[in-house]
């Protein structure tokens, strides 16, 4: 049986945003599974619908075997969930946070006692445990999070953005923590932009692109799908992108010529020697090219292959969609 | 999930400071001012601290339970409501959690003042029922506001509107009522918008109990109307809260 489970999932919002537009993922028990992409892709939207907080327009979510639209009390017990903004109560201590948080789970007395203090120390948090929240620093806000949702030791774990605004340092600890999780049994599904996290944590990553996947498999598979070498130019002249693609697809050893904006994107058997035969070639109907980039492709391309556009594009565009 | 508000609430003396000075600054202030309004005749009452008193008990029930309404919108504000929707609570524990929280509050409110009242000089035939049932009265007012004003919450999901809507409503609502003056002294259309006002419902029962031989029909008609109005608000409430996570 598979942790989670979503099948054709669809949901436009009032304000006619199509956020999902038939959703497919599955996360398999035990493992960590990343849904990559740009802010506005419908992440955030598939994390809501699993966890019972939203209901689909269409399609089917089961999450620990139960189905989230039928079920949906089952779901509750089952999963721990740590939004993207935090439900930490700043109000009150870290202890009394997990006390309440048992209690809606049924758990009481001495057992729930022992279950807070053991989370407490273990995320590290017992010497503050009886301090307001909000004196935390981001990271123990986050680690509080994360202790909340697993009080009732959960089967699943749902993560929505867990890094973002932490420093470095606390980045790296939650994902060491993350990654101890994993290895204890939970199943792990996290949403995030940062595809450095993609592919650290998770064993499984499907890409997302407006309310669709459009490519899945392990970190490596995705990689591995681009053979050899990443060249990027960067026009001088964006209107031009057109005309310099053609000019490059028939040089032999490259493929994939793309462009998007200013930029020229090919893959190339060999992007050392391939890169002066491309600068001569583009010389030659007068484009110049401002810099030049050559790099072992990472999920960022994985994403622009299929898409079309880079992810940090992707995210600016669907801003600017919003503001009109 | 009572507990939690209570702790907060313990948590900042300076509010439960202000919110019980308040009503005894009312009290006194005017107690003061309007004293020998008393003596007008048609009043029907010898101390006007005995009047005012109820007046008083019910209109600070009336004010801090109104809101309430910004508790719910910095829990939603802070992903808190969504972290208890996730979780297995009762979908009707969430909201009333907060509004046993607010009823706790009218009652230790509401005897304090009394106290104080009493020891200013107010006396009461009525006695411990009168009380008891003053205190049921002004429960009875603070949890449908409460829930009303939870309901702007979960609508409109700003603090602002809350207090906009308070500060608008809650003076004349106190105002048209016998608060402060008798009714037979208000100008004819005030009295007859008194009737239907849940203030005044809750503030004559309070005094009807509290005068010896309480007209106990009335009272008990007077708390009726004022359960009525706490199932609609109650009934909105909920609404809002279906929303709420319809929209989502």
């Amino acid at each position: 049986m598979n942790a989670i489970k979503a099948i054709n999932l669809t949901k436009t919002y009032k304000n006619g945003v199509r956020a999902l537009n038939g959703l497919n993922l599955t996360v398999k028990t035990g493992s960590i599974f990343a849904l990559l992409g740009p802010n506005g892709a419908g992440k955030s939207t598939a994390v809501k619908i699993l966890t019972t907080l939203s209901a689909a327009d269409s399609g089917e979510g089961n999450v620990a075997g139960f189905d989230v639209a039928r079920e949906p009390g089952k779901v509750r017990r089952a999963i721990g969930c740590v939004a993207q903004n935090s439900g930490v109560d700043a109000e009150s201590t870290a202890r009394e946070n997990l006390m309440l948080q048992g209690h809606f789970h049924g758990m009481g007395g001495r057992e729930l006692k022992t279950r807070v203090s053991e989370l407490l120390a273990q995320f590290s948090l017992t010497d503050s445990a009886n301090r307001l929240a909000k004196t935390y620093s981001g990271g123990m806000q986050r680690k509080l999070d994360i202790a909340t949702a697993l009080i009732h030791r959960p089967a699943v774990l749902f993560l929505d953005e867990p890094t973002v605004g932490l420093d470095p340092h606390a980045r790296s600890e939650l994902w060491d923590e993350i990654a101890r999780l994993s290895k204890a049994g939970l199943s792990i599904l996290l949403t995030t932009h940062y595809l450095e996290e993609a592919d650290k944590l998770a064993d499984y990553v499907t890409i997302v692109d407006r309310g669709r996947a459009v490519a899945e498999g392990t970190p490596e598979e995705l990689k591995a799908e681009l053979r050899g070498d990443w060249v990027q130019l960067e026009l001088a002249d964006a209107e031009v992108g057109k005309r310099a693609r053609l000019l490059l697809q028939g040089l032999e050893g490259l493929r994939d010529v793309q462009i998007s904006g200013a930029l020229l994107y090919a893959r190339a058997d060999q992007g050392a020697t391939a890169l002066p035969r491309m600068l001569l070639a583009l010389q030659s109907g007068e484009i110049a090219v401002v810099s030049v980039r050559v790099s072992r492709p990472t999920l960022d391309d994985v994403y622009l292959r299929h898409t079309g556009h880079t992810m940090t594009q992707a995210g600016e565009t669907k801003r600017e969609a919003q503001v009109e | 999930m009572t507990l939690r508000d209570m702790t907060h609430l313990v948590r900042q003396p300076w509010f439960v400071a202000l919110m019980l000075l308040q009503p005894i600054i009312w009290i006194v202030m005017y107690g003061q001012l309007f004293g020998r309004v008393v003596e007008l005749p048609g009043f029907h009452a010898t101390s006007y601290i005995d009047f005012i008193t109820p007046g008083i008990v019910v209109m600070s029930a009336l004010f801090s339970s109104s809101l309430t309404g910004i508790g719910t919108v910095n829990d939603i504000d802070r992903g808190v409501m969504d972290r208890f929707l996730v979780s297995p609570a009762s979908r009707a524990a969430i909201i009333i959690g907060r509004l046993m929280n607010q009823a706790i509050v009218t009652v230790v409110q509401s005897l304090i003042l009394f106290s104080l009242a009493a020891l200013m000089g107010a006396r009461y035939p009525g006695g411990l029922v009168g009380l008891v049932v003053l205190l049921i009265a002004a429960i009875l007012l603070a949890v449908p506001f409460a829930a009303l004003s939870s309901t702007l919450g979960l609508v409109f999901k700003k603090g602002e509107t809350v207090i906009g809507a308070v500060n608008f409503f809650l003076l004349p609502l106190t105002f048209s009522s016998s608060v402060f003056m008798a009714q037979g002294l208000m100008p004819r259309w005030m009295q007859a918008v008194s009737e239907f006002n849940p203030v005044n419902w809750s503030v004559t029962a309070g005094r009807a109990a509290l005068a010896s031989n309480p007209d106990w029909l009335y009272v008990i008609t007077r708390l009726g109307f004022l359960a009525i109005f706490g199932l609609l608000c109650g009934s909105a409430a909920t609404r809002a809260f279906q929303a709420y996570r319809n929209s989502s």
